[in-house]
């Protein structure tokens, strides 16, 4: 799908998208035209108030001019039986000037009640539209709250499996790093082993070097033994001077030394 | 998937009549390109129809978002041209 739909469905959702960013919070933007319809409803209401207190002035002129025109009557009656004809009509035809005002309204008074009546219902529909309104608004307050937890979430996976995958490299450089120096050194073992790389450490030695040393060593061996030999000679008479008992006094502070030891350790 | 006629409501359509679709949807914005109003007229109000036809009406009151939307069926060329450019469907 590349046509017109799909690049209508983008458009619109990143064009949302936007547009919700914007506001600090959707859940408060809804609040909010919740609290507007609801002033409307107030406004509607008092309309419909207004529109039945002018009915009702209507109702009460309509009482009076009625009240009125049934008095006139009476008193044209009354002028008739007294023989006054010509008072009788001026209260006839003050009486049919009021019928006029009557009829007209009476026709203000149904215009009103129609008006009141739509008004009304008018009321209920919008008080109706209100309530789906604040239901609809919970829905999708609670809509939102859960879609942004599942963000939440979803930015806490990512998170953890980005820090998974930056254990992972550093443990593939660090196996990348050993496997690089067991190389070497097994390298280096074989150079050096071969002789192609001096040992500066001292601790490899060539054939001919092993040889040299053994023959070295071999001549301090001698040497060391007739060192021995000589000294084996010489002690002797010593010995025998001790245990005649005529030691030097650094002798006799030595056994001291060594008698007084043994006493402690006992 | 979930396909909103802007102005109409929400349907549900199986992903199996996408082909379908998909070759009006190409059509139409062909169509738009070439600035043949008429032609693109008549191709909407297939497109229209076919979703209509071929999908499930999802309820007023449901909250599912819309992965496409079509323009309504009184939309014109040039209404459905600025709606995909740079300003979008929202201002700003």
């Amino acid at each position: 799908m590349s046509g017109v739909m799909k690049r209508m469905g983008m458009i619109f959702r990143a064009k949302a998208n936007k547009a919700l960013d914007r506001a600090e919070d959707p859940r408060e933007t809804l609040d909010y035209s919740y609290q507007k319809q609801l002033e409307l409803l107030q406004k509607v209401r008092r309309g419909v108030a207004d529109v039945a207190t002018s009915r009702k002035r209507l109702e009460l002129q309509l009482n009076q001019l009625q009240s009125q025109s049934s008095k006139l009557e009476d008193q044209g009656r009354k002028a008739l039986a007294l023989g006054r004809e010509d008072l009788a009509r001026e209260a006839l035809s003050r009486r049919a000037a009021l019928q006029q005002q009557v009829t007209d309204l009476e026709t203000q008074h149904q215009t009103l009640q129609g008006e009141e009546e739509k008004l009304t219902l008018a009321a209920q529909r919008l008080q109706a539209k209100v309530d789906a309104f604040r239901t609809k608004k919970e829905t999708i307050k609670a809509t939102y709250t859960a879609a942004q937890a599942q963000t939440r979430i979803a930015e806490s996976f990512s998170g953890i499996s980005e820090e998974m995958s930056d254990v992972g490299v550093a443990i593939q450089r660090a196996e990348d790093k050993t496997a690089q120096l067991q190389a070497r050194a097994g390298a280096i073992d074989e150079l050096l082993a071969s002789g192609a790389l001096d040992d500066q450490s001292g601790l490899q030695k060539d054939d001919i070097q092993a040889e040299l040393d053994r023959l070295s060593g071999g001549t301090d061996v001698e040497l060391e033994l007739q060192r021995m030999r000589a000294e084996l000679a010489g002690g002797s008479t010593s010995q025998q001077a001790l245990e005649g008992g005529a030691g030097t006094p650094q002798d006799q502070a030595q056994q001291q030394s060594q008698s007084q030891t043994r006493f402690d350790k006992s | 998937m979930i396909v909103r006629i802007m102005g109409e409501g929400q349907v549900e359509l199986a992903d199996s009549h996408f082909a379908e679709l998909n070759k009006l949807d190409d059509e139409l914005l062909a169509e738009m390109q070439r600035g043949d109003g008429e032609g693109f007229r008549r191709t909407l109000h297939a497109l229209l129809d076919t979703v209509r036809q071929l999908g499930e009406p999802l309820p007023d009151d449901s909250l599912e978002p819309s992965e496409l939307i079509l323009p309504s069926p009184d939309a014109t060329l040039d209404e459905v041209r600025a709606m995909l450019s740079d300003d979008g469907l929202i201002p700003g």
